[in-house]
């Protein structure tokens, strides 16, 4: 049964990983950067819904949308201020801003909060479930993030799919300037896109918290970084993708945990990006594309 | 022509230049007893963070590729040397020329190491390939960590578990401790070695840029499907260039091993925080420019350490540079203010266009 | 025997037929056409001649020698060195550098003299330097040595991408469209000057264009390609008159 237990624990860390890995997906699939900063952007929104709850007394419902406000108001931001001005720059010159840019929020967060950890108390009021004659418990926790993790990629499919704005995001990715001559705003498409990236990394951030419940400012880099793992290992800029990648990473992570060594179990995730980028570089869901001579 | 070599010569001379007057200065405020033993402290890191920056850009501006792994180097260089230094401890007393082959060791192991990374990793681009060097800096400093390694009578035993799996004899000594790493390395690093392998680096660097296999790897850099049909071979200038940095990378690491008396490997010292450092000093200091990369490495160093109190600031400094360099570059905005004020607007605007 | 001969080569992608049947003679020394219509495939054809992609069949035989599916670094050393349609330079390099760049597998010394400075590297890059000047200077460009690449005018910009090519001693010059976004005195200053390459280094050329007065000026034969299928052939004056040619390029 430990096992069993191991495998759903695995999953819930992989929902986590999934929801934030959709953010740099849809961000990457868009405007072709690696957003460095989103995994600080959900450490942001676990302080928010950690002083909301415990600092203000607020339900969690409210302080998960408080939190989820902060963080959209914040990607957009910093979208707005650091990365629009750099359309037309060079690839390294995006990334290098990015990196900064999680700088700047790891250690604004290190001035405002300090670094001790702050304990977080579960936001989840769920009670854990007993299975197979008490062998088995699943924590509520776990519960609630798994189900969150399926709600969510089904609307965000849905939306992609079936909306104007999603199919305007479709659009933007494939070609930005054919998008613009058709119309569509591109700019605002891509600011949506950090919104709802943002959106979800506050969510991110409240379950991860729930579930590993200590914050510092650091919290977010780490779990951020897997889950751009995540998003390549199922291919960067597919949502399905994320949600493979994110789950079948949670699981490789815990399943290491549990039966190599809790010190590998990251080295072992990085072997797992290195392998599939060597192997198939596009990952699961990739599409592949040539460079014109 | 002429002038145009001599003018490169130039160009090195100055940079070498303020390496030793900032030696001299040194020696002269250590002399007169001014030097706070904080900033003794700093003198042997600080000649550390210079050969990091130096060698970086030859990844970042010469080769073109972001390297987030170059204190993963810097740790397999650092661990290396040490081990090498403590085991030879006895067997060669003259602590010069032990210190002398562990840098020899620290590089060529570094190499090495940079040769099966490159391998795999030079085949990627651009992000990919940024994120993934990033992945095998955090493996081998996660790797440094499981490794337990004694020596007895029998020889040398080795176990990633701990030590007592080592299964020694009674009279063995553990040699690397897992987390808790490698203690009493001799104390074989000075300022003034330190200084030396600062301008040989520089001297290795400047003369690779400058020269036939140099101006392959920035051709590549500059156009990958151009500087193919000129049949400049790709693999082999990518991983030469990267190799060569992570070895000089690995000569700061023993460098910096030998300055400890215990080194561990953390995330502060070979993390990817470490890495991001070493970025910052080559971004600010400009990308491509070696003299730049010294300057910035020194300033950023001594910067938050002689403002005291600022030093809770650092990393927030860093990442406002980091920032601020890349919207001052590249957005268009702070493009058009600077070429107005410099007045070259009208030419670069037209090649712009043209190409 | 031809300096470059090609059989029957052809490449698809995906389900397109790029390039089919596709055949060539040139002979040493020649000035050699290669037209047809946006999209016909010239440049495929010139992507499978420097093993950029390698062809699904057919054979490409350099002075005598195979070449077919062999890469383009190899490709090179056998012989080929081309120009691209989007000029592809080394813009962060000195125009004197980008020369040097493609003298790279014509001038030797290891990367150990290099950094060392050890004698050979002061002589060689002499030699190189020698080289380079010389190049330049047949394309009017040894004012400009020492100015980056990028802030070269266009015109000039593809003058030195044609130095560059010919820096790596080929036996076959391949140009991609050489007068493209020229004015009409630029590109008959550039027919005088690639006339003038051909003589001053007995140069084998084979060229894409659409400037049809440059193509009749200076081509002695022409291959024509439509739909990746050769339309025609033979001595320019004759195929710039045959009427299939007319009408793919005019329309019935």
């Amino acid at each position: 049964m430990s096992f069993v237990s191991y495998l759903v624990n695995g999953i819930s860390l992989g929902s986590v990983y999934a929801i934030i890995a959709l953010g740099y997906t849809m961000v990457y699939g868009i405007a072709k950067m690696l957003n460095f900063a989103h995994g600080d952007v959900i450490m942001i929104g676990g302080y928010v819904a950690f002083f909301a709850v415990s600092g203000m007394g607020l339900p969690p419902v409210l302080a998960v949308l408080i939190s989820m406000v902060v963080c959209t108001v914040l990607g957009v931001v910093i979208e707005k201020i650091a990365y629009k001005p750099l359309r037309m720059a060079s690839p390294l010159a995006v990334l290098i801003t990015a990196i900064g840019v999680s700088y700047l929020l790891q250690n604004i967060a290190l001035l405002l909060f300090g670094a001790a950890p702050k304990a977080f108390t579960s936001m989840v009021k769920v009670p854990a479930v007993v299975l197979a004659g008490g062998a088995l418990t699943i924590s509520g926790e776990t519960i609630v993030t798994i189900l969150t993790c399926i709600v969510i990629m089904i609307a965000l499919t849905l939306f992609i799919n079936k909306s104007k704005a999603g199919r305007a995001m479709m659009a933007v990715s494939e070609d930005k300037g054919a998008a613009q001559l058709m119309g569509i705003n591109v700019n605002g498409t891509i600011a949506l896109t950090f919104a709802i990236g943002s959106a979800l990394a506050a969510v991110a951030g409240v379950l991860l918290c729930s579930a590993y419940p200590t914050l510092t400012p650091y919290t977010g880099s780490m779990p951020g970084i897997k889950a751009f793992v995540a998003a390549v290992f199922g291919g960067i800029g597919s949502v399905p993708g994320a949600f493979i990648g994110g789950i079948l990473l949670g699981i490789i992570e815990n399943l290491s945990k549990a039966y190599i060594s809790s010190q590998m179990a990251d080295a072992i995730v990085f072997g797992v990006l290195i392998v599939v980028l060597l192997v198939r570089p596009t990952g699961i869901l990739g599409k592949n594309i040539r460079e014109k001579v | 022509m002429k002038n145009k070599l001599s003018k490169q010569t130039k160009g090195n001379f100055i940079t070498y230049g303020i390496v030793v007057a900032a030696f001299i200065l040194v020696q002269i405020l250590l002399s007169t007893g001014k030097v706070s033993s904080l900033m003794q402290g700093l003198l042997v890191p600080l000649c550390t963070y210079v050969i990091l920056a130096v060698s970086l850009n030859l990844t970042v501006g010469i080769l073109g590729e972001l390297s987030l792994g170059h204190a993963g180097f810097m740790c397999v260089g650092a661990f290396a040397s040490a081990l090498f230094s403590k085991c030879t401890q006895t067997a060669i007393p003259n602590s010069g020329f032990r210190f002398f082959l562990a840098i020899l060791i620290g590089a060529a192991v570094a190499a090495v190491f940079g040769i099966i990374i490159g391998i795999p990793v030079l085949r990627l681009k651009g992000d990919y390939l940024a994120i993934v060097t990033l992945a095998f800096g955090e493996i081998i400093k996660n790797l440094v960590n499981v490794i337990y390694l004694g020596r007895d009578s029998n020889g040398f035993h080795f176990s990633m578990k701990d030590t007592m799996s080592l299964n020694m004899e009674p009279d063995g000594e553990v040699l690397i401790k897992g987390a808790q790493g490698i203690t009493g390395t001799p104390n074989d690093s000075s300022f003034v070695i330190g200084i030396v392998l600062v301008l040989i680096t520089i001297f290795i660097i400047t003369n690779l840029i400058n020269s036939r296999t140099g101006r392959a790897v920035m051709a590549i850099r500059d156009n990958r499907i151009a500087a193919e049909s000129l049949g400049i071979n790709i693999t082999k200038y990518k991983l030469l260039a990267f190799s060569v940095s992570a070895s000089l990378a690995g000569v700061a690491g023993v460098l910096y091993a030998h300055n400890l008396s215990t080194l561990t490997a953390l995330p502060k010292n070979f993390g990817y925080n470490m890495s991001i450092m070493i970025l910052v000093f080559v971004v600010l200091g400009g990308i491509g420019s070696i003299r730049g990369s010294v300057i910035a490495a020194v300033i950023l160093t001594l910067l938050p350490e002689l403002l005291r109190g600022l030093n809770d600031y650092r990393m927030l400094i860093y990442a406002v540079v980091l920032i601020a360099m890349m919207l001052f570059n590249w957005s268009p905005k702070a493009r058009e203010f600077r070429e107005t004020i410099t007045g070259k607007f009208s030419r670069r605007k037209k090649t712009q266009e043209e190409v | 025997m031809a300096l470059l001969e090609v059989k029957n080569l052809g490449i698809s992608f995906g389900g397109l037929r790029a390039v089919n049947n596709f055949n060539i003679e040139i002979e040493k020394g020649q000035l050699y056409g290669l037209i047809g219509p946006n999209g016909a495939g010239k440049t495929t054809v010139f992507n499978l001649l420097t093993g950029v992609y390698k062809p699904d069949e057919g054979s490409v035989f350099l002075d005598g020698k195979n070449i077919t599916g062999k890469n383009n670094i190899e490709i090179n050393k056998a012989g080929i060195a081309r120009t691209f349609q989007n000029i592809r330079l080394f813009k962060d390099m000195s125009v004197l550098d980008n020369v040097k760049a493609g003298l790279h597998n014509q001038y030797h010394y290891s990367t150990i003299e290099g950094i060392f400075r050890l004698p050979r590297y002061f002589k060689v890059e002499k030699e190189m330097n020698q080289k380079a000047m010389e190049l330049l200077k047949v394309f009017s460009l040894e004012e400009e040595a020492e100015f980056l690449a990028a802030n070269l005018p266009y015109g000039k910009q593809r003058k030195l991408e044609i130095a560059r090519a010919l820096a790596t001693n080929p036996k076959l010059l391949l140009l991609d469209e050489p007068a493209a976004g020229m004015n009409p005195n630029e590109t008959k200053e550039l027919m005088d000057t690639i006339s003038f390459v051909r003589k001053h280094f007995h140069m084998t050329i084979l060229l894409i264009e659409h400037d049809m007065k440059l193509v009749s000026g200076i081509c002695e034969k022409l291959t024509v390609l439509n739909f990746g299928e050769v339309l025609a052939e033979g001595k320019t004056s004759e195929v710039l008159n045959n009427k299939a040619v007319i009408t793919a390029y005019l329309g019935e």
